[in-house]
C-alpha cells in the first residue's frame, strides 16, 4: 500500500514512451460491462501466472482542501474488511492462494492489484468485487490505520531532505491545480481526518462506472469476460460527482523557494511547465518532450552525465524527466548535486547553459538515434514482466488515453526530427514558467559524525 | 512502488532472492565450463527477442581488507571507466546505439556486471564485445579513478547523515564484529579517501578469475551461440594460481547487546538481530519458512499484525534472512515514530520470543506453505528472475534440479522441524540491537 509520487513518475516517463511493436504481441482485448466497468485483457502465455488490477480514476487531484490524503487513506482502507471478509483476511485468503498483492495511490488514480497463478484468478475477482461495493469502513480500524499513514507521511517525507524539496516545489509551482498537494496529505489534513471523510469518498468515486480492471497474463480473453461479467456485473452504477478543470494560469515569472533539512549535500530541482499527451495521434510535442528529455539524461552516454559529471564535474549527479502521461498539467524537471568545492549556483548556471546550448545548436543525428533505438529496445525490455504490461495499460486507459496505444507512441516518437527537440526546448525550457528549489543542508545537532558505543557490559570480543 | 514499499519489497525479496523458484517443473537449464573454467548456466527461450547475460566473481564486499573497505565496489563501477583502449564515453555510446543495458552487480559476496541486449545480430555483436571488454580488459584511467572516488567520498558523506545508514553500520559493527560481514559495500570516508589507483588495480587482479567466474545466459540463443559468447566473455581472464580462500563462519553473539545512536529523524529506526544462515545451510527450509510466519510474508506476517495491524505503530515492519556464502544477517526491521519506540522495540522483541518459544501454529504453518508453493510460478515468471536464479545456482553451486525440488522440500518441513530449528538457532536473550532517533526528540532537534 503505497503512495506513488516521484519515484513512480520518472519510471513511467520512460516505460510509457517505450513503446514498440515487436514480434506478435497479442493484441488487446477490450469489453465494457454493462454497468460501465471497463475490462482490458492481455494475453501472455510464457508463463501460467495472471496479474489482476483494478483501477479507479480518483487520486489526490480529485480531494478538496482540508482532506487532502483521503484517496490513500481509503487505499489503506480497502484492506480493513467487508460484512463478508474481516478487517486483514483479504492478505491473508490471497496469501493462501499463494498470491501476492498491494495497491499504490498517485495524483491520478487508485490501483489495486494481486499476482496469482492463473488457476486462482477467480479468488481475486471476487474480493475486488466484494470491497467495491461493501466496504465496512469502521470508526477503530480507520483510527488505527490513519496512525499507519502518518507513520508512511514520516517514513517518505518528513525524514526524508529531497521528498520533502519536492512536496514543497509542488506547493509552489501550481497554485490553483490540485496537483498542488502531496499524495500522502499534509500532516495537519491526516491528524483531522474522520472515518466520515473516507466514507464520502468511497461513496463517491468506488463504482463500476470509475473502474477499470486490467487482467495480464495465461488467460483466454473469453473466459476472463464470462468471470468479470460474473463477479463485477452485479455492481450497480452509480452517478459520478462533477469533476472541475482547475486550470492553472499561466505563470508570469520565475519562482524560488529554499528548504533546510539535515543533509550533508545541497540539492537542486528546476522545474518547468510543460503539456502531456492528449491525443496520442496529432500531439508531437510530448514525444519531442520526451526525446529531449533523454538527450539529456537517457543513460550514462547522455549529455548531463557526460558533460557535468564526467567532463566538468560541477556535479555528482544530474538529471533530467519529463512524464508525458497524466490527468493533469505536465513538469520537465532538471535536478542535480553540486560537486564538493560547488555551488548550486554553479550547478544552475551548468544546466542553463547546457539549455542554451540545446536552443541554439539542437542535437545530433547520432543522440537521436540512440535515444530512438533505446526506446525500440526498451518496449521489448517491457514485455519481459507480466506486471509493467498490465500497468501500462491501466495508466494510459485511466488517464484517458487509448489503452492500446503503446505502438502507436513508440513510432510517433520515431517520427520526432532534431528540429522538433530545439523547438520545445526554445518554447518550454524558459524563466517565466520555471521553478527553482534548493535543499539547504544543515548539520545534525551535535556534529555529523553521532556516535554512540554499546550499552551493555559484555565481554565477548567483539 | 514508492521507495518505501519498495525496501518493503526488497527485504522480502532479499529473502526470497535465493528461494529458487520452481522453473515450470521443466525448466531446462544448461550447464558447463568453458574452456578457461568458468561455470555455464543457460536457459533457451525465444518467447522475446532478447537476452540477459551475468557474470560475477567472488569479488563482493566481505572480499575487501577492512582497512581498503570500498575497493571492491569501485573497481566494479571503474570497470565501465575505460576499456580495451575505449574511453567510458565510448563504452556508454555503443551501448546507448543499440539500446543495450549494462548494470553492475553487488553484494556482500558477489560482483559482477548484467546485460541485457536485443537478440539481433548487429545489437547482440555490440553489446556482447562491450560486455566482453569491459570484463577482462580495464585499464582504470587515472582520471577516472580520482572522480569516481570524489563521487563515492560525496555520496558517503551524505549518507552518514541518514538515520538508516548509521542505524546499518551500527548493526553490523555489533553482529559482526570483524567478520567481513560487518563491511559495508561502498566503504567509509576514511577508507575510501585512502584509496589510491593501485589499490584498484590490485583488487581487479587479485579478484576476477576464469576459474571463479560463473556466466549465466537466458534468452533467446542456440546452445552454440551461448557456448560461444560464454568462451568470448571468459577466455582472456587471467587463471588462478592459489585456490580461492573461503570466508570464516560468524561467531554467534554470546550476549545481548544493544546501541542507541542520536539523531533529529521524526522516526526511530529499529534493527534487531543476530548471524543467520548460509546459501548451503542444512536449516534453510525451517528457518526459511518460519521467517515467513514472523515477518517475512508480508501482510500475512506476526510482526505485521502486532506491530502495524493491531497497534498502528508502524508503516514497515518486517524479518528476513539474508543466506549468503557463510551466515549473513536475521534482521527484524521497524521504522516508528520516536515517541513511541520503546513501546515498538518491547513489541517486536516479545513477537520474536514468543515465536522462538512456540513455533508457529499448524495453521500458520499450512497458510504459509500453501503462499510458497502455491505462487511458485511466481518466482520464475520472467527472464530478468530466472537469470537471478541461474547466478545464485551457479555461483553456491546448488544442483541444478534445485528449482524444479523446491516446492518439495518445502512440503516435506514439519511442525516440529521448525520449532527445533528455530529454538537452536535464534536467541532473542543474545541479538544485537540497534535504535536510531529513538525516545523523546532532542531539544535542538527539528
Amino acid at each position: 500500500m503505497s503512495t506513488a509520487r516521484v519515484v513512480i513518475r520518472s519510471a513511467f516517463a520512460v516505460l510509457s514512451a517505450a513503446c514498440a511493436a515487436v514480434a506478435a504481441a497479442a493484441p488487446l482485448a477490450q469489453r465494457d460491462l454493462g454497468n460501465g466497468m471497463k475490462v482490458l485483457v492481455k494475453e501472455d502465455h510464457r508463463s501460467p501466472v495472471v496479474v489482476s488490477m483494478v483501477w479507479y480514476r480518483a487520486g489526490s487531484m480529485d480531494e478538496v482542501s482540508g482532506t487532502t490524503g483521503v484517496a490513500h487513506m481509503l487505499e489503506h482502507m480497502m484492506f480493513k474488511g467487508t460484512a463478508k471478509v474481516p478487517a486483514g483476511e483479504f492478505s491473508r485468503i490471497v496469501a493462501r492462494a499463494g498470491g501476492r498483492e498491494n495497491a499504490f495511490t498517485s495524483r491520478d488514480y487508485t490501483a489495486y492489484y494481486q499476482q496469482l497463478h492463473k488457476s486462482k484468478l477467480p479468488v481475486a475477482f471476487e474480493l475486488e468485487a466484494d470491497r467495491m461495493a461493501n466496504l465496512s469502513l469502521s470508526a477503530e480500524e480507520f483510527s488505527k490505520e490513519l496512525k499507519v499513514v502518518m507513520e508512511e507521511r514520516r517514513m517518505r517525507t518528513d525524514d526524508e531532505p529531497h521528498s520533502q524539496l519536492h512536496e514543497q516545489m509542488m506547493a509552489t509551482i501550481y497554485t490553483v491545480h490540485p496537483y498542488r498537494t502531496p499524495v500522502v496529505g499534509w500532516m495537519n489534513d491526516l491528524r483531522n481526518m474522520r472515518v466520515e471523510d473516507a466514507r464520502a469518498w468511497y461513496g463517491q468515486w468506488y463504482a463500476p462506472n470509475n473502474a477499470t480492471l486490467v487482467v495480464a497474463g495465461d488467460v483466454q480473453p473469453d473466459e476472463v469476460f464470462a468471470a468479470a461479467e460474473k463477479f463485477f456485473g452485479p455492481v450497480p452504477s452509480r452517478p459520478l460527482p462533477q469533476r472541475r478543470p482547475q486550470v492553472e494560469p499561466e505563470q508570469k515569472g520565475i519562482k524560488r523557494i529554499t528548504v533546510k533539512a539535515p543533509a550533508e549535500l545541497p540539492y537542486l530541482i528546476m522545474a518547468y511547465h510543460a503539456p502531456a499527451l492528449r491525443d496520442v495521434e496529432k500531439d508531437w510535442e510530448p514525444y519531442a518532450l520526451f526525446v529531449l528529455s533523454n538527450i539529456l539524461d537517457g543513460g550514462e552516454a547522455a549529455r548531463l552525465n557526460r558533460e557535468l559529471v564526467r567532463k566538468s564535474r560541477v556535479a555528482v549527479s544530474a538529471n533530467a524527466s519529463y512524464d508525458l502521461i497524466n490527468r493533469g498539467p505536465s513538469l520537465f524537471f532538471l535536478d542535480a548535486i553540486p560537486a564538493q568545492g560547488r555551488t548550486v549556483a554553479d550547478a544552475e548556471a551548468a544546466l542553463r547553459e547546457q539549455i542554451r546550448i540545446l536552443v541554439e545548436n539542437g542535437v545530433s543525428a547520432d543522440e537521436l538515434q540512440r535515444v530512438k533505438a533505446q526506446a525500440t529496445a526498451a518496449q521489448v525490455y517491457a514485455r519481459d514482466s507480466v506486471y509493467y504490461q498490465a500497468m501500462r495499460i491501466g495508466m494510459l486507459q485511466t488517464v484517458g488515453l487509448p489503452p492500446d496505444s503503446v505502438d502507436v507512441q513508440l513510432r510517433k516518437m520515431q517520427e520526432v526530427t532534431a528540429e522538433q527537440v530545439q523547438e520545445v526546448a526554445r518554447k518550454y525550457l524558459v524563466d517565466d514558467g520555471l521553478t527553482v528549489g534548493v535543499l539547504d543542508p544543515q548539520p545534525l545537532p551535535g556534529g555529523k559524525r553521532p556516535r554512540t558505543g554499546p550499552e551493555d557490559t559484555s565481554r565477548d570480543q567483539r | 512502488m514508492t521507495s518505501a514499499s519498495r525496501r518493503l519489497l526488497a527485504a522480502i525479496a532479499a529473502a526470497a532472492c535465493l528461494i529458487p523458484a520452481l522453473a515450470c517443473a521443466t525448466l531446462p537449464i544448461e550447464h558447463w565450463r568453458t574452456a578457461a573454467g568458468a561455470r555455464v548456466l543457460f536457459v533457451q527461450t525465444h518467447d522475446l527477442p532478447m537476452l540477459d547475460v551475468a557474470v560475477d566473481f567472488p569479488a563482493g564486499a566481505s572480499r575487501d581488507v577492512p582497512d581498503k573497505s570500498g575497493a571492491a565496489s569501485l573497481t566494479l563501477s571503474l570497470m565501465r571507466g575505460g576499456a580495451g583502449g575505449l574511453g567510458e564515453d565510448e563504452i556508454s555510446e555503443k551501448l546507448g546505439d543499440v539500446g543495450a543495458e549494462l548494470s553492475s552487480r553487488f553484494d556482500m559476496d558477489r560482483a559482477g556486471y548484467g546485460l541485457r541486449t536485443l537478440s539481433s545480430g548487429r545489437e547482440r555483436v555490440q553489446a556482447l564485445s562491450v560486455l566482453a571488454t569491459v570484463l577482462q580488459q580495464p585499464d582504470f584511467p587515472q582520471e577516472v579513478f580520482a572522480r569516481e572516488q570524489q563521487r563515492t567520498l560525496a555520496s558517503l558523506r551524505e549518507a552518514e547523515t541518514r538515520p538508516e545508514v548509521l542505524a546499518d553500520r551500527e548493526f553490523r559493527r555489533l553482529v559482526y564484529g570483524s567478520h567481513p560481514y560487518s563491511m559495508r559495500g561502498a566503504g567509509e570516508v576514511e577508507t575510501v579517501e585512502k584509496l589510491g589507483r593501485d589499490d584498484i588495480v590490485a583488487y581487479y587482479h587479485g579478484h576476477y578469475f576464469a576459474d571463479d567466474a560463473v556466466v549465466s545466459i537466458i534468452g533467446d540463443l542456440s546452445r552454440d551461440e551461448a557456448a560461444d559468447i560464454a568462451e568470448q566473455l571468459t577466455s582472456r581472464l587471467a587463471r588462478r594460481t592459489q585456490p580461492l580462500q573461503g570466508l570464516p563462519a560468524p561467531v554467534p553473539l554470546q550476549s545481548a547487546r544493544l546501541s542507541r545512536i542520536a539523531h533529529p529523524a521524526t522516526q526511530a529506526h529499529i534493527l534487531i538481530g543476530q548471524p543467520g544462515m548460509s546459501r548451503l545451510d542444512p536449516d534453510y527450509f525451517p528457518l526459511f519458512l518460519g521467517n515467513y510466519v514472523l515477518g517475512g510474508g508480508g501482510f500475512a506476517s506476526r510482526l505485521n499484525e502486532e506491530i502495524r495491524q493491531k497497534r498502528g505503530y508502524a508503516y514497515s515492519a518486517y524479518s528476513f534472512f539474508m543466506p549468503l556464502a557463510v551466515a549473513g544477517v536475521f534482521q527484524i526491521a521497524v521504522q516508528t515514530k520516536r515517541e513511541q519506540s520503546e513501546e515498538a522495540l518491547k513489541v517486536a522483541q516479545d513477537t520474536l520470543e514468543r515465536f522462538v518459544a512456540d513455533g508457529p501454529t499448524q495453521q500458520e504453518l499450512e497458510a504459509a506453505k500453501q503462499n510458497i508453493v502455491g505462487g511458485f510460478a511466481l518466482r520464475t515468471d520472467s527472464n530478468r528472475k530466472i537469470l537471478d536464479y541461474l547466478a545464485t545456482i551457479g555461483f553456491y553451486g546448488l544442483p541444478l534440479t534445485y528449482l524444479d525440488d523446491f516446492p518439495a522440500r518445502i512440503e516435506q518441513v514439519t511442525l516440529d522441524e521448525v520449532r527445533q530449528a528455530w529454538r537452536r538457532r535464534i536467541h532473542p536473550d543474545r541479538m544485537a540491537t540497534v535504535v536510531v532517533a529513538g525516545g523523546a526528540p532532542a531539544t535542538d532537534a527539528r
